[in-house]
C-alpha cells in the first residue's frame, strides 16, 4: 500500500511538472486529486487494509497529497508568472509614441491676473463689483471731481460714442466710475473692488492699448484713515506679489482723491516698482455718490491689471496680450 | 556727498516729488582746462584755420590750430586737451593739420553744449585761473541737477524756490527768497509806462518796470550753465534773465523793446474774432474772441496773454530800453488759447496751473537786479502794478479732530501749525464752538487757515490736510487694516463667468481678447445688421464702430492664426457688446461666444460618431458640453436661419424656452469675404440668462432599487422633422417613469427612402418603488411608436 502510494504521487508529481499551461494544469490538479484520482482511489482503500498498517498508510496519503498540492500551487505561480511575462511582452507599448500636442485650452493671462486679484480681495473680505464701459460723461468725470474744463480731462485721452447730446456717452477712462455707481447703489459700509476693461484714445505701442485693464478699489466707512489705506495696500502686496515684498505711499495728484498717494512696490531686491494711484475719497466725490463726508470717510485706489500680467510672465510688449495669436495663448 | 544726495532725493520723493533723474553736470567737461591765448599767427598752408599757442597752466606754449578767429591775445578760453571725450562724444587728439601740430581743441560754447553759438571761441571771463578746470572755475563743477516730475496740483514747485520752500520746511531749515537790491534813478515809472486792465476777469494783476541804457550781450557764463541745466537755450542776456527769474521764482515775464510801445502804454483786454498778430515765433496767429491780448496805445495786439509775445516788440541786440512785464493770467483763458493753437510755453504751462498773483513784485525786482548787474541797466523809479479782479486768500477752517482721524495722527493744534507755518499756510488758532475767538494755543480745537497765494489748488480743508499729511510724513499715519462686517465673495454673473471659462477651456478652447472696436464695413461683411454704435474720435477708421456681436472679432483672430500658419484654432471669448438703445446709455450686454476652425464642408450621414468632423456638428457638441458642464437642464435647439450662420446649418438656442443665443457655422460668403479657408464652427450665448441657474444647486433626486429596463426604438423620419422634435415626443410620452431619451444612431440608406432616415433611440425606464413588469414596458412601448407616428408622421423600422 505504502509503495503503491509513493507511485502513484510519483506520478502525479511528474504530471504537475509537465503541465505546461495553467490550462494543462488545471486538468492535472482534476487528474491527480479529483475525485477519481489515483490517490483519492486509495484513500477509500484505506478501510479495507488492516489496521495496524492503517494508520501508517494513512499518514503516508495525507503527505503525499500535501505534496502533490504544494507542488501544484508551485507549479500555479511558475505557469502564471511565465503566462504574465510573455502577455507583458506581447503587448507592449511605446508611450512615447503619444504626441505631446494636446489641445487643451488656455485662460488668456489678463484673466488669470484678473481672477488673481480678485480672489486676494474676495480673500480680504471685499465684494467685486462692476460697472458699464460705456459711461456717461458724468460718471467718469463730473462726479469724480473732474468738471468739464479742468485741464485733467485732456490727459485721459477720451473716446466719446455717438449716443444722446454729443459728449455725453464715452468709453470709460478708467474703472473709477465704478465708485459713483457702487455709492450710489448701496449703502456704506462698503467694501469693493472692480476690474474692468477701460479705454483711452491711445496708439498702441510696448506699453499702450486704446484697450486696457484696471482694478479698483473702494472702501467706505466709519473712520477710515490714511492708515487704512496704508494697511490694506501692504496686506494686498504680500498677498498678491508674496512674501518679501513690500509697499510705500508717496504724495500725489489726483482730482478724486485728497490726501493723493501714488503706491510703489518694492521687490525683495530692494528695487522699486510704481504701480498705481490711490488716497482718501475727495468729499466731493462722496457727495456726488450720495455719502455724507461728514459721518463717512474712505480711501480708494487703482492700478493697470495687464502690467502685473506681463510682469509675471515675462512678456515684454502689451500688444502680445491682443494679437489672439495660439502660439502667444499657449504659452500660459 | 552721494549719500546726502539720496537724503535729499528721498526728502523730495517723500514730498510728492517725484525724482525723475539726478544728474552730476561737472563731468561732461573732464580734460578741458582753462587757457590764455599767448600767440595767433596764421597757418603757412591754410587760409581758414590759424595757428594759436596757449598757456594751459604751465606757462609753455601749446600749439593749437584754429578754425576761429573771435580771439585776441590775452584772452581766456577753454581747452580741451588730447585726450578728452567732448560733450558730444569726439575724441580730442594729437593730430596733425596741414603739417603742423594741434595739441587739443579750443571750444565752442556749442561744443560745451552750453548754446547753440557754434561760430566763435566761447571767450571766457577774464581772472580766471589758467589751468583750471573749466568746470570747476565756471562753479559749474559738482552741479547736481534733480529732474522732477511736478504733478499738475502743484504749479509752485514750477520753480526753484517753490521747491525750495518744501524741501527746507522738511528738513527745518531757514528759507527766504531773494531780496533784490539796486539802485533806482530819478525818473519815475509813471512818467514813461501805463497800464489799463479792460478785462479785469481776464487779469487780476499786471505788473511793469522801466529799464534803460541796457547793453544786450552774452549771458554770463554761470548763467548760461544754469539754463542749459536746466533745459533752457540761452539766448542773449535779457532773454536769459528773463527765463533765469521764470525758473527761479516761477513768474513767467516778457520783454518789450520800449521804444517799439508807443508811449509806453499796455492794454488787457480779451481778443475779437478776426484779429491777428504775429508772435514772436514768426507765425501769424488769428485771434479769437475767448483769448486774452495784450494791446498797445493803438489798440492793436502785441501779444497773447499769457502764451506768447508779439513779433513787432521784441528786443533786439540794439535795443536799449526795456518794458518789462510780469502779469498773471486767467487759467482757462490761457489753457483755451494754448490748446487752441497748438502753442505749449513754459509761460502758458504755468499760467495754466496758476502762478501767484501776489509774486510780481519780486520777479520784477529780481529781474532788475540783474538787469543792473548784467547789462549795465538803469532802472526807473518804482513800479506800476494795476489789478483787475483778484481773488482774496482764501481762509478754510481745519478742525484738529478732523485732521487726527483722516490720517490716524494725534497731532496737537499747535503741532498742525508748525507743520503748516514754513510753507506759508498762515494759522489762526480758534474754538469750534466759537466761545472764544482768540483762544491760547492750547485750548485750540482747529485753524483758521490763509491758504497762501501760490497754492491755487488748495480750497478746502482736505487739502489742508493733504499739507499736514505731506509734511508730516504719510509713513508716520502707519498702517492698520479695516476689517469688513460683510464676507467677501464673487457675484453670481462673476461666479457663471468663471464656470463657462472653465468648461471652455476643458473643451479645448483658449480665451481670446479682441479689441471691441469694428471697421465700418465689419458688421456687414460678418453678415450682420449694420447698427454699430459709431466713436465721435475714433483713432483709426478701422475702429470706429462698436461691436454688437463677438463674431467679427473672433473671425479675424481665425485670420490672424491662418496667417501665421497656426493649424485649426479653438478660440473663444467672454466679452461685452452694444447696441444703440433709447435710453441714457446703450444697450451693453455680456456674451460667451466659441468658435472652431479648420472643418471641411462635408455633408456626414449622422450627427452621431461623425459630428466631430463638421463644422456645425462641432458647435453643437460643444454647446451640450457646456450645457452639461453648467447643469442647464432645459437648454434646446431648433434649426434656424441667424444672421451671419450657414443658412442651412444653424440653430437658435433656447434654455428654458427664451432665446439666448446661436449655434451652428459661419456663413460660408462671410468666411469668403474674411479668406477664411475651411469652415469654422461658432456659437454665441448671452451669457446674463445662464447666471441664475449656474447658482443654483443641482436638487437630489432618490436614485431607484428596482431595475431599470431599456428599449430601443428606431424611427424611418423624414430629414425634415428634427431629431429633437422626436426625443422631445419620446420624453413626453414616457412620462415619469422615464429616466433617459438618447439618440444612439442615425442612419441613411437608399432603402428608407430620399429624405429619409432612421433615428434610433435608446429610452431607459424604471420606477421609484417597484421592478417594471414585462407589460408595463410593452404599455410604454407601443404608446411611444404611436405618439411619434401621429406626432411627425414616423414609423417604426
Amino acid at each position: 500500500m505504502i509503495d503503491q502510494i509513493t507511485r502513484q504521487a510519483d506520478e502525479a508529481a511528474a504530471a504537475v511538472e509537465s503541465a505546461a499551461t495553467l490550462a494543462d494544469l488545471q486538468q492535472v490538479e482534476s487528474d491527480q486529486l479529483g475525485r477519481s484520482a489515483p490517490l483519492t482511489l486509495s484513500k477509500r482503500q484505506l478501510g479495507s487494509i488492516p489496521v495496524e498498517n492503517r494508520k501508517e498508510a494513512g499518514r503516508a496519503l495525507n503527505e503525499a497529497r500535501r505534496r502533490v498540492e504544494s507542488m501544484l500551487e508551485d507549479r500555479r505561480r511558475t505557469l502564471a508568472d511565465a503566462e504574465r511575462a510573455s502577455r507583458l511582452v506581447a503587448e507592449r507599448l511605446d508611450l512615447t509614441e503619444v504626441p505631446p500636442a494636446v489641445e487643451a485650452g488656455h485662460a488668456h493671462i489678463v484673466t488669470q491676473a484678473w481672477e488673481e486679484l480678485e480672489d486676494v480681495f474676495v480673500g480680504m473680505g471685499y465684494e467685486v463689483a462692476e460697472g458699464p464701459e460705456v459711461e456717461t460723461d458724468w460718471h467718469n468725470f463730473d462726479a469724480l471731481n473732474i468738471p468739464a474744463g479742468h485741464p485733467a480731462r485732456d490727459e485721459f485721452d477720451t473716446i466719446y460714442v455717438n449716443h444722446g447730446k454729443a459728449g455725453s456717452t464715452l468709453l470709460r477712462t478708467h474703472t473709477s466710475p465704478v465708485q459713483i455707481r457702487a455709492m450710489q447703489q448701496s449703502e456704506p459700509p462698503i467694501y469693493i473692488v472692480a476690474p474692468g476693461r477701460v479705454f483711452r484714445r491711445d496708439t498702441a505701442d510696448a506699453t499702450h492699448m486704446p484697450v486696457f485693464h484696471q482694478i479698483e478699489g473702494l472702501v467706505i466707512d466709519k473712520g477710515i484713515s490714511l492708515a487704512d489705506l496704508a494697511g490694506t495696500i501692504e496686506v494686498f502686496t504680500e498677498r498678491y506679489f508674496g512674501p518679501g515684498f513690500s509697499s510705500r505711499l508717496r504724495p500725489n495728484h489726483f482730482p478724486f482723491t485728497e490726501p493723493s498717494a501714488e503706491f510703489d512696490i518694492q521687490r525683495p531686491d530692494g528695487s522699486w516698482l510704481e504701480l498705481g494711484g490711490c488716497g482718501m475719497v475727495h468729499p466731493d466725490v462722496l457727495r456726488a455718490g450720495g455719502v455724507n463726508p461728514e459721518q463717512w470717510s474712505g480711501f480708494a485706489f487703482g492700478f493697470g491689471i495687464d502690467r502685473l500680467a506681463l510682469m509675471k510672465f515675462g512678456v515684454d510688449d502689451l500688444r502680445e496680450l491682443f494679437t489672439n495669436d495660439v502660439r502667444f495663448l499657449r504659452q500660459f | 556727498m552721494d549719500n546726502d544726495l539720496d537724503q535729499l532725493a528721498e526728502v523730495m520723493i517723500d514730498l510728492g516729488m517725484v525724482v525723475e533723474d539726478v544728474v552730476h553736470t561737472g563731468p561732461a567737461w573732464d580734460g578741458i582746462v582753462v587757457a590764455e591765448i599767448l600767440d595767433l599767427r596764421p597757418h603757412p598752408e591754410a587760409d581758414r584755420i590759424q595757428l594759436v599757442d596757449v598757456d594751459a597752466g604751465d606757462g609753455q606754449p601749446l600749439q593749437v590750430c584754429c578754425g576761429a578767429f573771435n580771439m585776441k591775445r590775452g584772452d581766456l578760453v577753454p581747452l580741451a586737451t588730447v585726450g578728452t571725450t567732448m560733450p558730444g562724444g569726439l575724441e580730442i587728439g594729437r593730430r596733425k593739420l596741414r603739417g603742423e601740430w594741434s595739441n587739443g581743441m579750443l571750444c565752442s560754447p556749442a561744443e560745451l553744449e552750453l548754446t547753440g553759438d557754434a561760430d566763435g571761441i566761447m571767450i571766457l571771463d577774464p581772472g580766471l585761473a589758467v589751468g583750471r578746470p573749466l568746470a570747476e572755475a565756471l562753479g559749474a563743477d559738482g552741479d547736481v541737477l534733480f529732474d522732477l516730475d511736478i504733478e499738475a496740483n502743484r504749479p509752485d514747485a514750477l520753480s526753484v524756490a517753490g521747491v525750495a520752500r518744501d524741501v527746507a520746511a522738511r528738513l527745518g531749515v531757514p528759507f527766504t527768497l531773494p531780496s533784490p537790491k539796486f539802485p533806482e534813478a530819478e525818473q519815475s515809472v509813471d512818467a514813461l509806462a501805463a497800464v489799463d486792465i479792460e478785462a479785469p476777469d481776464l487779469c487780476p494783476r499786471f505788473g511793469v518796470r522801466v529799464l534803460h541804457n541796457v547793453t544786450i550781450g552774452e549771458s554770463p557764463s554761470w548763467m548760461a550753465a544754469r539754463l542749459v541745466a536746466a533745459g533752457m537755450r540761452p539766448i542773449n542776456s535779457i532773454v536769459d534773465i528773463s527765463n533765469y527769474v521764470m525758473l527761479e521764482l516761477g513768474q513767467p515775464n516778457h520783454t518789450y523793446d520800449l521804444e517799439l510801445v508807443p508811449d509806453g502804454r499796455l492794454g488787457v483786454r480779451m481778443g475779437r474774432d478776426g484779429e491777428t498778430l504775429v508772435t514772436l515765433d514768426d507765425v501769424e496767429r488769428t485771434i479769437t474772441a475767448t483769448d486774452g491780448v495784450i494791446v498797445d496805445a493803438e489798440d492793436r495786439p502785441i501779444g497773447l496773454a499769457g502764451v506768447m509775445g508779439g513779433a513787432s516788440t521784441e528786443i533786439s541786440e540794439s535795443t536799449t530800453s526795456v518794458l518789462l512785464e510780469a502779469a498773471v493770467w486767467d487759467r482757462m483763458t490761457v489753457a483755451r488759447t494754448s490748446r487752441r493753437l497748438g502753442l505749449r510755453s513754459e509761460a502758458s504751462t504755468r499760467f495754466e496751473r496758476g502762478v501767484d498773483p501776489h509774486g510780481i513784485e519780486l520777479a520784477l525786482d529780481r529781474f532788475v537786479e540783474l538787469a543792473v548787474d548784467i547789462c549795465g541797466a538803469t532802472v526807473a523809479s518804482g513800479r506800476i502794478v494795476a489789478e483787475g479782479n483778484l481773488e482774496p486768500p482764501r481762509t478754510v477752517r481745519v478742525r484738529t479732530d478732523r485732521v487726527n482721524s483722516l490720517l490716524n495722527l494725534e497731532l496737537t493744534t499747535s503741532e498742525i501749525a508748525d507743520l503748516l507755518d514754513p510753507i506759508g499756510f498762515t494759522t489762526r488758532p480758534v474754538r469750534m464752538n466759537g466761545s472764544e475767538t482768540d483762544p491760547t494755543p492750547a485750548l485750540a480745537d482747529a485753524l483758521d487757515v490763509i491758504i497762501p497765494t501760490w497754492r491755487p489748488d488748495s480750497a478746502i480743508e482736505v487739502d489742508v490736510i493733504e499739507e499736514i499729511g505731506r509734511h508730516h510724513g504719510y509713513d508716520k499715519s502707519g498702517r492698520r487694516v479695516p476689517t469688513p462686517t460683510q464676507v467677501g465673495r464673487l457675484s453670481p454673473t462673476q461666479i457663471a463667468r468663471r464656470r463657462i471659462r472653465r468648461a471652455l477651456l476643458g473643451d479645448g478652447f483658449s480665451e481670446a481678447m479682441p479689441l471691441p472696436f469694428l471697421a465700418p464695413d465689419d458688421l456687414a461683411n460678418c453678415g450682420l445688421e449694420p447698427n454699430g454704435l459709431t466713436l465721435s474720435n475714433p483713432l483709426v477708421a478701422e475702429e470706429s464702430v462698436l461691436r454688437t456681436s463677438l463674431l467679427p472679432g473672433l473671425l479675424k483672430a481665425v485670420v490672424r492664426n491662418q496667417s501665421h500658419r497656426n493649424g485649426p484654432v479653438r478660440l473663444y471669448e467672454l466679452g461685452r457688446v452694444y447696441e444703440p438703445a433709447d435710453a441714457e446709455l446703450p444697450h451693453e450686454h455680456e456674451m460667451v461666444a466659441a468658435c472652431a476652425s479648420g472643418f471641411g464642408p462635408g455633408r456626414p450621414s449622422n450627427g452621431g460618431s461623425e459630428a466631430a468632423s463638421t463644422a456645425a456638428y462641432a458647435a453643437v457638441r460643444s454647446l451640450y458640453r457646456l450645457g452639461a458642464e453648467l447643469g442647464l437642464r432645459g437648454l434646446t435647439i431648433s434649426n434656424q436661419e441667424r444672421p451671419g450662420l450657414h443658412p442651412t446649418r444653424a440653430a437658435t438656442v433656447r434654455f428654458r424656452g427664451q432665446v439666448i443665443g446661436e449655434v451652428g457655422e459661419i456663413d460660408p460668403r462671410v468666411l469668403d469675404r474674411y479668406d477664411i479657408d475651411g469652415r469654422v464652427a461658432w456659437l454665441q450665448l448671452e451669457l446674463a440668462p445662464l447666471v441664475e441657474v449656474v447658482n443654483t444647486p443641482a436638487r437630489y433626486k432618490q436614485i431607484s432599487l428596482y431595475p431599470s429596463s431599456d428599449i430601443d426604438l428606431a424611427f424611418v423620419t423624414p430629414d425634415d422633422v428634427p431629431a429633437t422634435a422626436v426625443a422631445t415626443t419620446l420624453s413626453k410620452t414616457g412620462g415619469p417613469l422615464l429616466q433617459s431619451v438618447e439618440l444612439f444612431d442615425v442612419f441613411r440608406s437608399p432603402q428608407l427612402g430620399r429624405n429619409q432616415r432612421s433615428l434610433a433611440y435608446r429610452l431607459r425606464f424604471q420606477a421609484p418603488d417597484r421592478t417594471l413588469t414585462d407589460e408595463d414596458v410593452a404599455e410604454l412601448r407601443q404608446s411611444c411608436i404611436d405618439a411619434v407616428a401621429s406626432a411627425h408622421g414616423a414609423e417604426l423600422r
